[in-house]
């Protein structure tokens, strides 16, 4: 009778611990699960960079802050500093500020190494016209033309390394 | 009191449901619902009928390499409106030649790929918007899920446009 009531003690202490080892994981899935969110769809960070962006956004790598709600929303404007994935290949991301929205004319400067020689172009619907700051030396809109703005995943707004770089972006 | 911690143990439930099938959805796999005639035979066989719309189960596991392959089925953003989801079926991938009406003959570029329906009649695709880039790929059709007798496993079927070199 004991024995019995023992072994019927243990039976049940293992079924709790599979019941806490669940509850357990299922807590650490459901973070897993909001980190993905928030950063697929409110904020995230991201490093840049290269000297496309150069008086903006030093050469040798900014951190910055990203956030995805204005693209969703469409609410994204000419000066926003933007991340794009790359039309050139899908694996990479570029950062560049918008210059124009769909409709908007846009005068660039062809090849501002070389020549003084203009364009005008109108941005067509639905792509977004994006520019580096650094005109000599970004491959941007006026080699890549007008992006798709599904192409846009973000709207840079808040750098957060170097600290002395620290604050906002505007 | 007693109601109350049942209330927030369901909402508790429901958040862990809603967080993990938002995920999935996002990151595996997911179901859309294919409108209009531009697949027509292979979605939508039937003409005229909008209740009998095919859902198809695409994955999205293909997003973290953007590895495909003449004859794969897309699901995509609409380059000229972001929120519009179209499938196609990409016949076209980075350095092909393909002929077109609009353009005699193009290359499509690196990262882009060329999308055509099945239905060429009536279908809006990369011979009105020119070569599409990858990044616009938002996921591959594995199957057809509903209507019932309709549910299977979709083949590559590749489609002959391309220009001999």
């Amino acid at each position: 009778m004991r024995f019995e009531l023992l072994k019927y003690l243990r039976g049940w202490s293992i079924c709790g611990k599979a019941k806490d080892a669940i509850d357990q994981s299922l807590q650490f899935t459901n973070f897993l699960c909001l980190l993905h969110l928030t950063n697929t769809y409110i904020c995230s960070t991201t490093i840049v960079y290269g000297p496309s962006m150069l008086p903006t956004l030093k050469m040798t790598g900014d951190v910055l802050l990203v956030e995805h709600v204005s693209p969703l929303l469409g609410k994204l404007e000419c000066g926003d500093i933007v991340v794009v994935q790359s039309p050139d290949n899908p694996r990479k991301t570029i950062s560049k500020r918008i210059l124009g929205m769909e409709g908007d004319k846009v005068t660039f400067l062809l090849d501002p190494n070389q020549t003084h020689t203009r364009r005008t172009v109108k941005v067509p619907k639905g792509h977004v016209w994006v520019q580096g700051d650094n005109v000599y030396a970004s491959k941007d809109s006026r080699q890549l033309g007008p992006i798709p703005y599904g192409l846009v995943l973000g709207r840079a707004f808040y750098r957060v390394w170097p600290p002395n770089g620290f604050g906002s972006l505007s | 009191m007693g109601t109350r911690n049942f209330l927030l143990n369901l909402a508790k439930k429901y958040v862990t449901v809603g967080l993990i099938g938002l995920t999935i959805s996002d990151r595996y796999v997911s179901i859309v619902p294919v409108r209009g005639h531009s697949m027509t035979p292979t979605f939508n066989p039937q003409f005229g009928s909008s209740f009998a719309d095919d859902r198809v189960l695409i994955e999205k596991l293909c997003l973290e390499r953007y590895k495909f392959s003449h004859g794969d089925v897309v699901v995509f953003s609409s380059p000229s409106d972001h929120r519009e989801k179209h499938v196609k079926r990409i016949t076209g991938l980075p350095g092909d030649w393909v002929n077109t009406d609009l353009y005699d003959a193009v290359v499509i570029p690196e990262g882009h790929c060329w999308v055509t329906g099945d239905n060429p009649a009536s279908s809006l695709d990369s011979r009105s918007y020119g070569p599409i880039p990858l990044g616009l790929i938002r996921g591959r059709v594995t199957h057809i899920v509903w209507p019932p007798q309709r549910f299977a496993k979709l083949d590559k079927q590749i489609v002959q446009n391309n220009l001999p070199i």
